[in-house]
């Protein structure tokens, strides 16, 4: 761990940051299956369930080679390049 | 160190054996306590020594050993057989509390943890005197130590704990530390530098992560108070303190020796009259020109010379970007905040340079502003542009120069507008004073006057028109008579807004100008400050 000092005024809290949240959905929204039994199943009736409730969007199916390491850098690009939301999921 | 007699009474602390088990002191009986290292030859020298106190009195008293080599205590206490706790102190908080100097460190202690007796090294006769004192106290039979075979007198070995690296750490850490910023603690598995760049800290470029340990060195640089109030830096009045000013200077990759600039530099451009807010804000794009001058310069190394404008030197460059980022930070200055600049312009990085005063034949910048040459003086100027090249290789008269010096201003602004209340700093450069002085002295004023002279166009000129619609609006004209529009308009609405100094190498005639923002009440007054060396 390292420690650094404040360089700021310090009127903002030190958060990590993450990304904007749009508050709609809209174009491509990957789901990225993570290889675990039966993740797909969830993912299935996830989609299932986006094409119900918002009709305008698109979804593409992804899959980790396997959940016990780190996505590959090919994979994370592709998403990146096609998707506008991904959403992650496991089953167990 | 001579023994010391007079009572001390060291701070408590608690650290872990060998075994993890924990061990404080005091520990209500009377104590013998050991700093050690395991490189340390006059450690290993002692060593023998204290397994033998040890042995010889260790039911009536405890023998603390505690050592700042991390996994090579455990060496050292093989080697030497060592059966009494030998402590982990690798962080060196306890050599930093007990002040230590170097190793071994003996201390006696009573029950309460008060030391009568201390010593430092390997003086045969203290550590004798040491055993003969043990046995009187403790009343069981002195050590067996064959003191005839060893060494008369042997010096110890500094402390770890005195590593620069370390004791910065330390000092850093310390009640009574100046530091009081926030710390941000990054998790191992994230990477600093891109930590910072998601935090907005940067400019853009990679930073120097503000350690404590970097930033007390930085704060070294400077007699001043950490917590000392510098200045309120717009827009969000965040306090700059000496502190916030060091950490700035830490992720710039300034020196210690930097910080007095870069604190002279905050003071100035958080004035009234330079109006950072407005330099920072206006989308006309401004920043921060600083010109050193006086005896700092060749103290800290910065470059007046070939490239003075440029890239290559670390004093330059990390002078004026800690002033940026001080800017940046305390002040609340994010690109696309109040950072509003059309296009911005690389001086939002860094510009600062020192004056060749030696080489100008002028008093230099900051004597003209009336301080002493032997002052060493920051001066900040509002620039939008800049350097912008001023070629001429072929005049040979003064004349000539002077007049090519000021038709290289003509581009302020624009060519085409004239009577500027505007600033311009004009670095000539030494080829092109060689040529202004080869018939005797030209004074700084009768360049003015040339460079008003030679920029100097009939106000028509001025006048907005199909070829460009910037100048004098026809409604502005209306009353205006021919004589009127005839009438000469020199480039600068005075000759104090040229403002001179000399830079450069020694060859090439090609000299350099800034051009500047608004000037005056309105927009930015240059500031000087004398830079605090104590």
């Amino acid at each position: 761990m390292t420690t650094i000092l404040d360089p700021t005024d310090e009127r903002t809290p030190v958060e990590r940051q993450v990304a904007e949240r749009p508050g709609s959905l809209s174009g491509v929204i990957g789901l990225l299956d993570i290889s675990k039994p039966r993740g797909n199943v969830f993912l299935d009736a996830l989609e299932g369930l986006l094409a119900e409730k918002a009709p305008g969007i698109a979804t593409r199916r992804y899959t980790k080679p396997t959940f016990a390491k780190p996505c590959p850098d090919a994979l994370r690009h592709e998403i990146r390049d096609e998707c506008d939301f991904l959403i992650e999921a496991l089953a167990d | 160190m001579p023994n010391e007699t007079a009572e001390f009474s060291p701070p408590g602390f608690s650290l872990a054996d060998l075994a993890g088990e924990s061990h404080s002191f005091p520990t209500g009986r009377r104590a013998l306590v050991c700093f050690v290292k395991e490189d340390c030859e006059t450690c290993n020298t002692a060593g023998p020594v204290l397994e033998a106190f040890y042995r010889a009195h260790g039911s009536a008293l405890d023998v603390l050993l505690v050592s700042q080599s991390g996994d090579g205590s455990a060496v050292f206490a093989r080697r030497h057989g060592l059966s009494m706790p030998v402590l982990d102190d690798r962080a060196c908080k306890t050599a930093f509390a007990w002040d230590i100097e170097s190793v071994p460190s003996v201390f006696l202690c009573d029950a309460g943890g008060s030391s009568t007796t201390r010593f430092e090294g390997f003086v045969r006769s203290d550590w004798e005197a040491l055993g003969a004192e043990l046995a009187a106290q403790t009343g069981t039979p002195v050590a067996q130590v064959d003191w005839q075979g060893l060494p008369a007198w042997r010096p110890g070995c500094g402390s770890k704990h005195l590593d620069p690296e370390m004791f910065d750490k330390l000092r850093a850490e310390a009640e009574g530390s100046p530091i009081r910023a926030r710390r941000i603690e990054i998790a191992s598995g994230d990477d600093v530098a891109e930590f910072m760049f998601d935090q907005g800290f940067s400019d853009g470029l990679p930073l120097v992560p503000p350690t404590p340990e970097r930033v007390m060195r930085m704060l070294a640089g400077t007699h001043r108070d950490a917590q000392e109030v510098v200045a309120i830096v717009p827009p969000n009045m965040g306090e700059a303190t000496v502190e916030k000013i060091a950490i700035n200077a830490v992720m710039a990759g300034c020196k210690p020796e930097y910080l007095p600039v870069v604190i002279a530099g905050v003071e100035a451009v958080c004035t009234d009259a330079f109006n950072i807010h407005g330099v920072t804000a206006t989308t006309m794009g401004a920043a921060p020109v600083m010109v050193v001058n006086g005896p700092i310069r060749e103290k800290i190394g910065m470059n007046m010379k070939l490239g003075a404008l440029g890239a290559g030197n670390r004093a330059n460059a990390t002078i004026g970007r800690a002033l940026r980022l001080v800017v940046r930070n305390v002040g609340g200055a994010s690109t696309g905040g109040v950072e509003r600049s059309t296009l911005g312009n690389p001086m939002k990085f860094t510009m600062c340079f020192a004056e060749w005063e030696e080489r100008a034949p002028w008093e230099p910048l900051h004597v003209e502003r009336g301080f002493d040459r032997e002052d060493s003086v920051v001066t900040v100027f509002a620039m939008t542009g800049g350097p912008v090249h001023i070629v001429d290789q072929t005049s040979r008269s003064p004349q000539q120069i002077a007049g090519s010096l000021g038709m290289g201003l003509e581009g302020v602004f624009l060519p085409k507008m004239h009577n500027l209340p505007i600033d311009a700093l004009l670095v000539i450069c030494p080829e092109h004073i060689d040529t202004l002085m080869r018939d005797g002295a030209w004074d700084k004023d009768r360049l003015r006057d040339r460079i008003q002279q030679v920029t100097s166009r009939p106000l028509r000129d001025m006048l907005a028109d199909d070829r460009s619609g910037a100048g004098i609006l026809p409604a502005a004209t209306a009353g205006m008579t021919p004589e009127m529009l005839d009438r000469p308009a020199p480039k600068f609405a005075g000759k104090e807004y040229i403002h001179i100094v000399v830079a450069g190498s020694d060859a090439g005639k090609f000299s350099s100008a800034f051009h500047g923002w608004a000037t005056g009440e309105v927009g930015s007054i240059s500031v000087s400050r004398k830079i605090d060396l104590g």
